[in-house]
């Protein structure tokens, strides 16, 4: 296929750049307060909790809006 | 609402830390779904998902021009139906991409009516190149174009009404939403692909670095502005407007205004009048 733009054919690689490094501060899950609800993964940026509410510490930039959100403060913001 | 656990976009994409784009575009993608071409105008999101070679993007997407989005999308959807293919065909454009750049392209396809979703991310700024003022900045905030200080008061002019704009284009569904509110944004994106023609969804977007707030507060700071009534939730199906999402009890607008460094510098008499505009604004809307 010709193209006059640029092209990028390998979809989601910006999983090369770890973007874990830019963190301060660090999430930690409670899971024994958890309730489920799944807010820390609707609202994270990052995509990088899933369902299990297992964070990706590769890609988490320590914004802090999943320890924000949690209902139940289950999240902890820990210094690196 | 059931939603797929798959994300379409990608992790270490360069939005600053508590960023709300990734957000409402994550959420957005997971009720579209994999049958999904992405158009984005240059702003925010084209920077920060694209920094080449890679891409944050888990389907097509083409990055178009500032002024161009409407118009590519468009011609994305004419092509796929000539072709006899369906796929959802949408825009995530800035509110400097949407409300100034973009708007005669925008204009063109919502009234050519195109089977298209053009979701406008607004953060009240163009806050990639440094937040400088766009139609969508709000009266009495301070950008690097309307800076608040003796000579200048920040802002001295309202926010566009661009989804109101929109409804006079008589398009078959225009929606406003917040990222705060992700589960009335993602059945109003629902019912924007279910829409036969032409789709407008407003998305309110608090921006850490441009409205000058802590990063842990962006969907707090989205929240207030629904609380407060300064952003109101609603759609128009067909020309039928109804709100969406009602405050039990509105808070009063300096919550929202004194939790950002961009309102910093308004004092009482600028505050009480940006409070009667909200309350005119709610009642008019019936908030």
């Amino acid at each position: 296929m010709t193209s006059t733009g640029a092209v990028v054919k390998k979809p989601g690689s910006t999983r090369n750049t770890k973007t874990g490094s830019w963190r301060t501060f660090k999430p930690i899950i409670d899971m024994d307060k958890c309730i489920d609800c799944e807010n820390c993964y609707l609202f994270c940026p990052e995509g990088c909790i899933n369902k299990e509410y297992e964070i990706d510490y590769d890609y988490c930039k320590g914004c802090g809006i999943c320890a924000t959100e949690c209902p139940v403060k289950a999240v902890k913001m820990e210094r690196e | 609402m059931k939603i797929t656990e798959k994300e379409f976009l990608a992790p270490g994409h360069r939005a600053c830390a508590g960023c709300g784009e990734p957000i409402g575009v994550r959420l957005a993608l997971k009720v579209l779904g994999e049958n999904t071409i992405a158009v984005s105008p240059t702003g925010c999101l084209e920077v920060i998902t694209s920094p080449y070679p890679e891409t944050a993007w888990e389907i097509p997407w083409i990055h178009v021009a500032f002024e161009n989005a409407g118009a590519v999308a468009s011609g994305v959807e004419a092509a796929l139906k000539s072709l006899g293919r369906k796929s959802n065909v949408v825009v995530f454009a800035g509110d400097g991409g949407t409300a100034d750049i973009g708007f005669q392209s925008l204009s063109g396809a919502m009234e050519r009516n195109h089977d298209i979703i053009y979701i406008c991310i607004d953060n009240e700024a163009y806050m990639n190149t440094g937040v400088q003022r766009s139609g969508a900045t709000p009266y009495g905030a301070s950008t690097m174009t309307s800076p608040a200080g003796k000579k200048s008061f920040g802002e001295d002019k309202p926010k566009k009404n661009l989804p109101m704009i929109m409804v006079a284009h008589n398009v078959p569904y225009v929606a406003t939403a917040s990222i705060s509110y992700p589960e009335d944004f993602m059945k109003k994106v629902k019912k924007a692909s279910e829409t036969e023609g032409s789709s407008y969804i407003h998305l309110h977007q608090p921006c850490t670095t441009g409205w000058g707030f802590d990063p842990s507060k962006t969907i707090e700071l989205g929240r207030l502005a629904v609380e407060t009534g300064a952003w109101i939730l609603y759609e128009v199906e067909n020309g039928d407007f109804k709100v969406t999402y009602r405050p039990a009890q509105r808070k009063p607008l300096i919550e929202y205004l004194k939790a950002q460094k961009r309102f910093k510098h308004l004092k009482e008499a600028e505050v009480a009048m940006l409070q009667d505009y909200v309350d005119r604004t709610c009642s008019e809307y019936g908030v």
